[in-house]
């Protein structure tokens, strides 16, 4: 009885899509925008990007889990963590033409504040290596000069914060053989395959 | 702490109601704005365990004080209302009925009414905001739904 005469100020969907996107752009506007994610279809599934002010901060596979990624940024970076497509349209529309074979090199300011240490050391080289090569985890220990730190690669690749975008898929193992990935082996094998066509 | 995204997602609704109720359909959905803009500054420093509703109410409440505010200093529109969402397409609007028997309302009445019963505040918290005693908030809200009941859809209230 009592709560039905307030049916009539019930909140449609319209209203909330519209007011979402009118909090986008204040919240960018003032500065309080520290986290803006949007999620893409791509043939390894769906991707979450998130992005700083500084950058494309992490990129992250449907089996990671996409709001335990999001709580984790929420956590590591800061709460202040909205859907706010604008600011990863760029990052977004490069993706889609990597897809297409319409693009080999990814220009995006990045913000790399999830990898330090090793698994930064790790990250910084694997953005040297090119689209369609391949490096072994032992490669990558010897360039960054801890050739006995195999298994310790292998474990920064799988932390990589910005997969797809930093190419860990390009590490495999010495045999040839594809090895680990965050996104699952059959991502992997995908993103090889489409280089290498 | 959860993403504020998770927050806008389960309480924006009740919050453009009560704003719908407080403030009416046309300055409602600056209030909201508003009070989630404001929400997202301060949400970092909101201590853990925290009721969020309630604190958005807060928040609202007092945005929407400025809203009414800076609304009562404007110049009464007239007969052309640009860049105003259609009227028909807000539920709030759709229904001009209740808010013009929530606005017959005294303010206080018709905040308690919100803050209760879309808010579900309990009547503690509603006195802090309105600067009264727990009594005289259930006082408030008993007597704005009376005189609701009484205007609004008198035919219906069977």
């Amino acid at each position: 009885m009592i709560p039905n005469i307030f049916d009539g100020l019930e909140a449609d969907d319209g209203a909330l899509a519209r007011l979402h996107q009118r909090l986008e752009h204040d919240a960018h506007t003032a500065d309080v925008l520290d986290v803006a994610y949007r999620t893409i279809d791509t043939p390894v599934g769906a991707l979450l990007l998130a992005a700083t002010t500084a950058g494309l901060v992490r990129v992250a596979y449907d089996v990671e889990g996409h709001d335990a990624v999001l709580a984790g940024l929420a956590d590591r970076i800061s709460p202040r963590v909205l859907r706010a497509p604008a600011r990863l349209d760029n990052a977004a529309r490069q993706i889609d033409e990597y897809f297409a074979k319409r693009r080999t090199v990814f220009e995006v300011p990045v913000d790399l504040r999830l990898a330090d240490g090793f698994r930064r050391d790790v990250i910084e080289h694997l953005r040297d290596i090119a689209y369609g090569r391949r490096e072994s985890y032992a490669t990558v220990a010897a360039a960054i000069g801890h050739p006995r730190a195999v298994r310790a690669v292998g474990t920064a690749c799988a932390h990589n914060p910005l997969p797809v975008v930093i190419p860990c898929h390009r590490v495999v193992r010495s045999d040839g053989s594809t090895g680990q990935y965050v996104g699952g082996p059959l991502a992997k094998s995908t993103l090889l395959d489409l280089e290498a066509a | 702490m959860r993403p504020f995204e998770d927050v806008v997602a389960e309480h924006g609704a009740t919050v453009l109601r009560v704003c719908r109720a407080v403030v009416g359909p046309v300055d409602a959905e600056d209030a909201w704005s508003e009070t989630f803009l404001s929400a997202l500054r301060a949400y970092p420093d909101l201590p853990a365990g925290a009721n969020v509703e309630a604190w958005l109410v807060t928040i609202a409440h007092r945005r929407a004080v400025d809203v009414g505010r800076a609304r009562s200093r404007r110049p009464v529109p007239t007969a052309t209302l640009p860049d105003r969402p259609a009227a028909h397409a807000d539920p709030g609007a759709r229904d001009p009925d209740l808010w013009t028997a929530l606005q017959r309302l005294p303010t206080k009445q018709r905040q308690a009414v919100a803050y209760h019963h879309i808010a579900g505040l309990p009547f503690a918290e509603i006195a802090e905001l309105l600067g009264n005693s727990p009594d005289a908030a259930r006082r408030a809200a008993a007597d704005g739904l009376k005189t609701l009941r009484k205007h609004y859809r008198e035919d219906e209230t069977a």
